[in-house]
Parts: structure tokens; C-alpha cells; sequence
């Protein structure tokens, strides 16, 4: 049977791209009677060239810093004449307009407890404009912004926490998933849209040009950040937690050596303590949410 | 027809307009001096004289998002500002003017920082004339309900579609009473009609708004805006004569004049500063004094035909600014100026700075302007440069 994609094929995504494997999967989720929007990023670069539109479905980007208020916007436009036909809204952006750029209209967006689903789909970096750090970019990743050299291990700091950020704003629905887990990640997606408010789910989507590797191994990766417990699989309804997916850990070096981001961190004893640091940051992740 | 005259405050005056045209989404943000007209809409929607969708915001930028996207749902959108809350807007409103989004905004005058203060004048507007945003500038209350009732109509044009910014000082206008005709909801709802949009965002039809574009389309999307405030010329005139017929109301449309027949010095401003300046000039004429005014009402789509032909074959004209493009001079000034670049009559235009900041400019500053402006064709006379009104030399020593 022939699926009519509503991402549409053909669009300019890299090969191995991340993201553009998840959206085409919550579209499918979200069917046609949907209005995407999208903060500037990789997504609307390359989904939207003009005359080469990928989305057939409405779609509407604005500015990087602005998707939540102009999803808002889309919503009470919709409201405002009746939304006879119940046409949800979905925002998807990245780590940039959402970690950072965005945060500010985001906070307001959970805060109204508007009914949107907020989809971000995180590869830790600011890839569009050059692998760039980002508040999303975890300890030890060099980035063209945080290099690694001399004493310099790539991001000196945690990456922010917005599963923790999004429940303390009281968003009724907050998960995460990955692109190794589709069936997860469209069930989630399902629930997301269904749930009466604000709904947000966070997607890890590996990049192999800002991360550093093949890129057939986009899935792989995506798998091993979940089985090391660096990144979680949850899902939290009304602040209290109803799934966590179970995993055998795997050392977190399994994820990090294929990753050029990380290599000094195996050619430099002095950044032992780096190391120690992302295995205990797995180790509290699979304490925290009972993983193992 | 026949309206109701009572005292009413000019963000009042705003609001009852505001509510009569129905919106269908309204976000603002508070930022004084633009706070009550909020606060007036606020209380319309939730007592339910008004049904519109109002959603409080996190900042102006995602007030003006959120009257974005309402907009590009087909929804009639509304929003205000001032000063500092404008430049936050900046980007966004450069991004709905070229996705051609018809939100109507009401831009409270108010000076930019630092320092910060809250006097009014027109720096905070004159910042977005590049946007692609139309400008109208009102000089009473009167005149600030008139124009909120023909705004949506002009910028919801099909062949307009721009944001419009109805322009309004800070303090003089938005928070003082004066008497204000207002005309029955069933009537102004009548006049504005609804928003018919050419295109929204709809399933049934799916569409890409705010798509990526090369070096291929961007030059004509601009060009695009060029066009579009060109067929704002005549919608304005259209609208307000429209108005004029309805109501018994005209402000004027692009410009409006007074006392400019026979003068030999015009006097050239906007806003509510038009008013003191219109009784200066009954007051200079009285001692037979030839002084006329041209009030430019808006700033964008910009009236350089209306201009010249208003000036006439007057040698002298002043122009009054309340915006400075720093190391240029008032902008409204140097706007002038070019419009009067290869016209056969040539006048001395003298640029003057006058209520920046708030800065007082009553009927006597007015006629010390006359004053020096006639001096202009005096060996010892002003040449060119613009003359700072009230300026504290001492500030400096």
C-alpha cells in the first residue's frame, strides 16, 4: 500500500538526518488535520524552500524565538471561528528555539496552558548555522563554540534539564522518546495531541555532521544514548511519572566513542574526571527514573 | 448619522472603537503609557461586550506573534504598544508585513531609552518605517477613534494586506479627556465589515507560510510591499471619504491642510502637536501673519504628491520632528526634503527639533519657530542644519 506522506520526500535534509526521520513519523501520527509550526532551524531550512515546499499540511514559520506565541496565535485565530472541525496545532523545533532562543515565549505558551503539543527535536547543537554550542549540548561535546583545546574539554557545563523545566510548569503531558523507538514515539505523539492542554515531548535526533559520525548510524546512536541511560525514556501525565523505559545499560562509552565530539575524551587522561561525570550523569538518570 | 458626544480619555476612545470592529484575537502586552486601552479591552472581553479570544502574552514579542498567527488563521487581529515594546516587535512586525498579515496595532508614542523615560514622541514609530507596516498619525482623540474604525478595512484590503499602526502620542493623547463622538457598535461594526482573507492556514487547503528563500524571490517580495502601500494611497482615500459620508467625520486622508492657500511659511508635523500648531496659525494669521499647516497623517504610505501640492508655491516651509536618525537630522525632515528633490518650486525647507523626549512645544514655541524660519533667507539665518527647540546648551558645559 502506497502511504501519501504528509512530509513529503524529497526535501533538503542531509542524509542521516535525525529530525527529518522523526518528523515524517509524527506526521503520520498527527494525519492531515493538523497546522504545523516551526521556529527557524534546520526543519524549515530544509522543508520550505519556496516552490519546494515539503509539508502537506499547513505549515507556518515565523522567526526563531517565536514558535509557541505564533502556535498560541494559530490556535485562538482557530478558536476565535469555532474550529468546527477540531484542527489540533503542533509546533516542532529544535534545541535552539526551544533551549534557548525560544525559552522566554515557550514559558508563556505552558504557563497559559494553551493546547499545543511542542514537539523539540534535540540534537544538542546549533547545526543549521554550524554546530554551534547550545544550552542543550551536554558536558564534554566540542562545538565550534565550545572547542577543545588546551584545558578546554568542549562544554564545560550540564545541558538543561526541560523535561524538568516543562513539569515545573505544570504541563499536563511531558515525555521524551527516540527515533529507535517509532511506535513509542507515535503513541506518545498520539497522547500529546489527545491530552487537553499543553503537551510537550522531547526527541533526541542525532546528527551526523554536528556529531561526527556515519550516517547510517543515526538510528544506532539514538538507540545507544537510551540503553546507557543518558537519555531517558519517560512520560509523565499531571507531574507523575507512568512509564519509564526499562533498559540493560550499556557503558556510556558504547555512545560516545563513535561520536567525533567526544574522541578527546579517550585520547586525554586529564579528562577522566569528564568521563566520570557523563557515566554518573547515566548512572543518576537510571537512579532517578528506575530504568534498570 | 448621529452619534453620542461624551468626555471620554483617548484610551478609551481607542477601545470603544476597537471593540465596535470586533477582533477576533486580541494580545497585548502592558507597557505604559498603552496600559489602558489593555486594560479597557481586557474588561470589554470578559464582561462580554466584546468576543474575542484575548490572550495575555510574555512579552511584546510574542504579543505581536501571537496576533501573527491568529492573522494567518484568518483571524482579525489586534494589538498595542509603545516605545520599548515596539522595538521588541521590531523583527516580528518586518515578518508580518511581508507575509502580508493585516494586524492592526495602536502604537502609544513614547521616547526611547536610555535615558528611560516615559514622555512621548515618535522615535519608537519612526524605528519601523522600513518594516513595510502603514503609519497614520492622529492629532485628537476624535481623530484616534476615526482612524481605529477605517484602519482594519484599509490594511485587510485584498490588494493592501499590511499591518497598519495607528499612531497616537503618549500622555497628550492616549490620557487626556476630550468630548468624542462615538457612533452605535451595530454601525461601526457595519462600516469595518469582516476580515475575507485570500488565503489562511487550512487543512483543506494546505499551504507553506514563512517559506526559505535565495536570491531568487526576496528582492520581489520587497517590491511586493512597495506595491501594496501604493494601493494603501487609495484605500485611505476611499476609507476616510467613506467615513466622511457615514459619519460626517474627516481627519484629513493621506495629509490634511490648514490655512495653506495663500502662506508663505508651512508649517510641517505630525501627531497631536498638529493641534497647537493649528491654533498658532489662527492666532499668527489674526496679526496677519501668512502661515498655513500641512499635517502628514501618514508617515507610510508617505504623501509627497499631497505634500507638495498642499505647499503650493509657499517659499518657506518648517518642518517638525519628533524623531531624530542621529548624525541626519529629524526624520520627517529629511523625508520632506527628498520629496521635494526636481520639483520646479523649490522652497527653503528649515528642519526643526521640536519635542523630543517630551519636550514642551505650545503655541509660543510654535511662533519662535515662525520667527527663525523667516530668518532663513537671511545672510544670518539657518542653513540647513536643524534647529534643536529648547535645548539645553548648559547640559553640555
Amino acid at each position: 500500500m502506497e502511504v501519501k506522506e504528509l512530509h513529503a520526500p524529497g526535501h533538503r535534509a542531509c542524509p542521516g538526518c535525525g529530525c527529518a526521520i522523526a518528523v515524517k513519523i509524527i506526521l503520520r501520527e498527527t494525519g492531515p488535520n493538523t497546522i504545523i509550526v516551526s521556529p527557524t532551524g534546520c526543519l524549515e531550512t530544509f522543508t520550505s524552500p519556496i516552490r519546494s515546499s515539503s509539508w502537506e499540511v499547513p505549515w507556518i514559520h515565523s522567526l526563531f524565538e517565536n514558535a509557541p506565541a505564533i502556535a498560541t496565535g494559530v490556535l485562538a485565530g482557530l478558536n476565535s471561528q469555532g474550529n468546527p472541525n477540531g484542527t489540533k496545532v503542533v509546533a516542532i523545533g529544535g534545541d535552539g528555539g526551544t533551549y534557548d532562543i525560544g525559552m522566554g515565549s515557550l514559558s508563556g505558551m505552558f504557563e497559559r496552558k494553551d493546547d499545543i503539543l511542542y514537539i523539540c527535536y534535540d540534537n544538542e547543537a546549533y547545526m543549521n548555522t554550524g554546530i554551534q554550542g547550545s544550552s542543550a549540548t551536554p558536558l564534554g561535546a566540542g562545538t565550534t563554540t565550545t572547542p577543545v583545546t588546551g584545558d578546554s574539554f568542549g562544554k564545560m557545563v550540564e545541558k538543561k534539564d526541560m523535561v524538568a523545566i516543562a513539569l515545573a510548569h505544570g504541563v499536563p503531558y511531558v515525555a521524551t522518546a527516540s527515533i529507535a523507538n517509532l511506535a513509542d514515539l507515535k503513541k506518545k505523539v498520539r497522547k500529546g495531541m489527545d491530552n487537553p492542554g499543553p503537551a510537550f515531548i522531547l526527541m533526541l535526533t542525532p546528527c551526523n555532521v554536528g556529531w561526527g559520525y556515519e550516517p547510517e548510524e543515526t538510528v544506532e546512536l539514538a538507540r545507544k544514548a537510551v540503553e546507557t541511560g543518558l537519555f531517558p525514556i519517560v512520560e509523565f501525565e499531571n507531574g507523575n511519572m507512568v512509564s519509564a523505559l526499562k533498559i540493560r545499560p550499556v557503558p556510556v562509552e558504547e555512545y560516545l566513542k563513535p561520536q567525533k565530539r567526544y574522541q578527546h575524551l579517550f585520547k586525554n587522561d586529564k579528562f577522566e574526571d569528564v568521563l566520570k561525570a557523563i557515566r554518573k550523569k547515566a548512572e543518576d538518570n537510571i537512579k532517578k527514573f528506575g530504568l534498570a | 448619522m448621529k452619534g453620542k458626544t461624551a468626555i471620554l480619555e483617548g484610551s478609551r476612545a481607542v477601545a470603544e472603537a476597537v471593540r465596535a470592529c470586533r477582533p477576533d484575537v486580541i494580545s497585548v502586552y502592558p507597557i505604559t503609557p498603552q496600559t489602558h486601552i489593555l486594560e479597557d479591552l481586557a474588561r470589554f472581553v470578559s464582561s462580554g461586550q466584546l468576543k474575542s479570544q484575548f490572550v495575555r502574552a510574555d512579552s511584546e514579542f510574542s504579543a505581536a506573534s501571537i496576533v501573527y498567527g491568529a492573522s494567518a488563521a484568518g483571524a482579525r487581529a489586534y494589538t498595542a504598544s509603545a516605545s520599548q515594546g515596539l522595538l521588541l516587535m521590531n523583527e516580528v512586525i518586518y515578518a508580518m508585513a511581508s507575509t502580508r498579515l493585516p494586524v492592526v496595532l495602536t502604537a502609544v508614542n513614547r521616547a526611547i531609552s536610555a535615558p528611560i523615560t516615559i514622555q512621548p514622541d515618535h522615535q519608537d514609530t519612526m524605528s519601523l518605517r522600513d518594516t513595510g507596516a502603514l503609519q497614520i498619525h492622529v492629532e485628537s482623540l476624535q481623530e484616534a477613534y476615526d482612524a481605529h474604525v477605517q484602519s482594519f478595512r484599509i490594511a485587510e484590503d485584498p490588494e493592501v494586506l499590511l499591518p497598519i499602526f495607528i499612531c497616537m502620542d503618549g500622555w497628550v493623547l492616549s490620557h487626556s479627556y476630550e468630548p468624542v463622538t462615538v457612533f452605535p457598535d451595530e454601525a461601526i461594526s457595519e462600516f469595518a465589515g469582516t476580515f475575507q482573507p485570500v488565503q489562511k492556514l487550512d487543512p483543506a487547503k494546505p499551504l507553506t507560510y514563512g517559506s526559505y528563500a535565495d536570491q531568487d524571490v526576496l528582492m520581489e517580495y520587497r517590491y511586493a510591499l512597495m506595491l501594496a502601500q501604493e494601493k494603501a494611497r487609495e484605500k485611505i482615500r476611499s476609507v476616510t471619504k467613506e467615513y466622511k459620508e457615514v459619519f460626517g467625520h474627516f481627519d484629513g486622508d493621506l495629509i490634511d491642510t490648514h490655512r495653506t492657500e495663500d502662506a508663505e511659511i508651512i508649517l510641517v508635523a505630525m501627531g497631536s502637536m498638529v493641534s497647537t500648531i493649528r491654533a498658532a496659525v489662527d492666532e499668527l494669521r489674526a496679526e496677519g501673519r501668512k502661515v498655513g499647516l500641512v499635517k502628514v497623517r501618514t508617515f507610510r504610505p508617505f504623501p509627497e504628491e499631497e505634500i507638495i501640492k498642499a505647499c503650493g508655491k509657499a517659499p518657506l516651509i518648517a518642518v517638525l520632528d519628533k524623531s531624530l536618525s542621529v548624525n541626519t537630522g529629524g526624520i520627517l525632515a529629511t523625508e520632506i526634503k527628498a520629496a521635494f528633490y526636481g520639483n520646479p518650486v523649490q522652497p527653503v525647507i528649515v528642519p526643526f527639533m521640536a519635542g523630543l523626549g517630551g519636550k514642551e512645544v505650545n503655541r509660543r514655541v510654535i511662533k519662535e519657530i515662525v520667527d527663525i524660519a523667516c530668518r532663513a533667507g537671511d545672510k544670518q539665518g539657518p542653513r540647513g542644519d536643524t534647529i534643536w527647540m529648547g535645548l539645553d546648551h548648559g547640559f553640555f558645559s
